[in-house]
């Protein structure tokens, strides 16, 4: 296994109290495969996320327990020299908005090499070469003169195309995308997630794909995680997931979402209600204000993950008795 | 459906000049944000525009409105030209035309309490007579939208995405306006909240008859809500026919390419299904390519596409217009 990550919670010091970002999440990840995370804004996505590559800034932020192991060794125990190590060169992160990753004064090529220089002690000449095919694997035109150019001068569907040839500089075993595509228009979007799909087969990269796009996830993910209020609801393979969702927060968003192959005279079933406040989060199952299905046990008692059939997981009350 | 179009629009344009240098200003050119387009819409129908970003939808929806100047053309609501019309005369119909906005957390005034921001509109038209009428109707609209009417005295920030996108429907809703502008209206929002907003704004225009002009870049949440569709291409339309006509048979490859990119939430269809990627970037709206605009992008490109501009042409008789030399 690749990444196997062991009941990981991350907890922020706010000023209405504790804000538990992320509750108990687990996961494993093997070579190749892609895992979607999906869930609303505020729900822990990206705090996971940024916990694998240790980016969570402390304080405010606490990695209050758990293990992430990657590639057999447990991350949260290396020390920040052995953690350099490892960012940028086994694992890297494509962030949400190139506009605000890319270093605004630093050249787009001086950028793309960084890792090379850092990682592979590469001397200049050879950086530069292979950021030239780096641009050009990422499909950038003219990348031999674009290489001086600064991130201001590419448009957003470019830049994210830089962030993504920085990320592979080194050839990472693992990849993190928190929503690489959002912001982009439909076309670039399918372009760039067809290309990372393209290197989880021909190099057998892994993928975290964090998005809200359940359309992205049912394309590109093997396995898909639900979060809300910083836990998992629910975890299944993709094709399963969508078969037969389970939870009553999936079935809401997959019945919530309008499809283009979908029969227009039915009306569309949203979510009733808010999104829970992280910092006050209901007791019991954080979802039961928006179930449908919510029994006083809700209320009170937090739902476990379990498991009800190979590889599909739900945390709700209506699957374990 | 009533033959007679609420709003007719000719061949409007809205170009900005571009200058450069900041003592010695000199124009280095023209941005062609909306080129020559046309449309008609009807009363009861919504008229939904997609497009890519920076294909002039939102500015097409500006200029319609007249919240900016067109630079030609003409718009007509309801038969009269507003376009070139005097300032008092268009603020006797700004109430029949209102604009909802992308931004929920922008377009709310912070200082504002709920109550004033929705009341705004009647105390500027002076359409409420009293106290009494205008809590009335502030009220009676934030219950139309769902919203508790004891919230009035709060401000923006006390609420969530949905809640404040709520608001500012109330507020283009308080005047009784005929059309609305939805200018992507949900996209800020989140996935399960998008729903809720979707199917209000379905329903007022059930029950009041609204008529929308209903601006997004998601194909599938326009899809939902519209009646006909048009499809932009660097400010101008390339594609408009009725809805089912468009979803089922697109004719221009840039619509086929759009609606092929769009990812379907269903692994099984889409493990059948193929993505044609047209790439390439979008083209600057400064230089503007010559002949069609999409030939350094499409797939069928051919010697007349660039040199040709093709023009809005019905391919059959129940209004599908397409700007393709090849269908």
């Amino acid at each position: 296994m690749l990444l196997h990550v062991n009941q990981l919670s991350i907890h922020f010091h706010a000023r209405q109290g504790i804000v538990k970002a992320v509750e108990d999440v687990s996961f494993d990840l093997a070579e190749g495969e892609t895992l979607g995370i999906v869930g609303e804004s505020g729900c822990g996505k990206t705090v996971t996320a940024l916990s694998l590559l240790r980016l969570i800034s402390n304080p405010p932020g606490i990695i209050a327990g758990g293990e992430i192991f990657f590639q057999g060794r447990n991350l949260l125990k290396l020390s920040e020299k052995e953690m350099c190590d490892i960012r940028g060169n086994h694992m890297a992160m494509i962030f949400q908005e190139p506009m605000t990753a890319l270093h605004p004064v630093l050249t787009v090529g001086r950028q793309v090499r960084e890792p090379l220089i850092v990682h592979k002690k590469a001397v200049r000449k050879t950086a530069v070469q292979d950021c030239i095919r780096l641009l050009k694997r990422v499909r950038i035109p003219d990348a031999d003169t674009r290489l001086h150019d600064y991130p201001h001068q590419f448009s957003g569907g470019m830049r994210q195309r830089v962030m993504v040839a920085m990320g592979l500089a080194c050839n990472p075993k693992l990849i993190i995308a928190d929503e690489p595509t959002t912001g982009l228009d439909v076309t670039l979007q399918a372009e760039l997630l067809e290309f990372m799909k393209g290197l989880t087969q021909t190099e057998k990269t892994a993928l975290v794909l964090i998005t809200h796009d359940l359309g992205i996830v049912a394309c590109y993910a093997d396995q898909v995680m639900i979060m809300y209020a910083g836990r998992i609801v629910e975890k299944a393979p993709t094709l399963e997931l969508y078969r037969a969702p389970q939870h009553p927060y999936t079935q809401g968003l997959l019945a919530s979402i309008p499809r283009l192959d979908q029969d227009i005279q039915q009306k569309l079933r949203p979510i009733e209600g808010q999104p829970p406040d992280m910092a006050n989060l209901p007791s019991g199952c954080a979802f039961h204000p928006r179930c449908p299905h919510a029994k006083p046990r809700c209320m009170r008692e937090l739902p476990k993950l379990m498991q009800i059939s190979t590889g599909h997981d739900v945390a709700c009350w209506m699957h374990s008795r | 459906m009533n033959k007679e179009p609420l709003i007719e629009v000719h061949h409007l344009s809205k170009h900005f000049p571009v200058f450069r240098g900041m003592v010695f200003k000199r124009k280095i050119g023209v941005l062609k944000a909306v080129d020559d387009i046309s449309f008609q819409i009807f009363p009861g129908e919504t008229l939904g525009l997609v497009g890519e970003s920076g294909c002039g939808k939102t500015t097409a929806c500006r200029v319609v409105l007249q919240l900016e100047p067109s630079t030609a053309g003409e718009v007509r609501f309801q038969g009269e030209t507003i376009t070139q019309m005097a300032k008092q005369e268009l603020r006797r119909l700004r109430k029949r035309m209102q604009i909802i906005f992308q931004d929920p957390f922008g377009s709310l005034n912070p200082r504002m309490r709920v109550r004033d921001i929705v009341g705004e509109p009647l105390s500027i038209h002076g359409l409420a007579r009293g106290k009494s009428e205008y809590a009335d109707r502030v009220s009676g609209i934030l219950e139309l939208v769902g919203l508790n009417p004891s919230m009035a005295d709060r401000y923006p920030h006390e609420f969530s995405g949905g809640q404040r996108q709520r608001i500012g429907i109330a507020r283009a809703l308080v005047l009784n306006p005929d059309f609305l502008v939805c200018d992507e209206p949900v996209s800020a929002l989140d996935v399960s909240i998008q729903a809720q907003i979707i199917n209000l704004l379905a329903e007022l225009q059930e029950r009041l008859g609204l008529t929308y002009l209903f601006v997004a870049h998601d194909l599938a949440v326009v899809r939902h809500i519209s009646h006909r569709v048009a499809v932009m291409y660097l400010g101008e339309i390339v594609e408009i026919a009725d809805r089912d006509e468009l979803y089922l048979r697109p004719q221009h490859p840039y619509t086929k390419a759009l609606l092929s990119a769009v990812p379907i939430p269903d692994p099984l269809i889409e493990q059948k299904r193929k993505h044609c990627i047209i790439s390439g970037e979008v083209p600057s709206l400064m230089e503007t390519p010559k002949g069609c605009k999409f030939h350094p992008r499409c797939p069928i490109a051919e010697e007349v596409c660039r040199n040709l501009r093709p023009t809005l042409k019905e391919i059959n008789g129940n209004g599908h217009r397409v700007a393709c030399h090849l269908v």
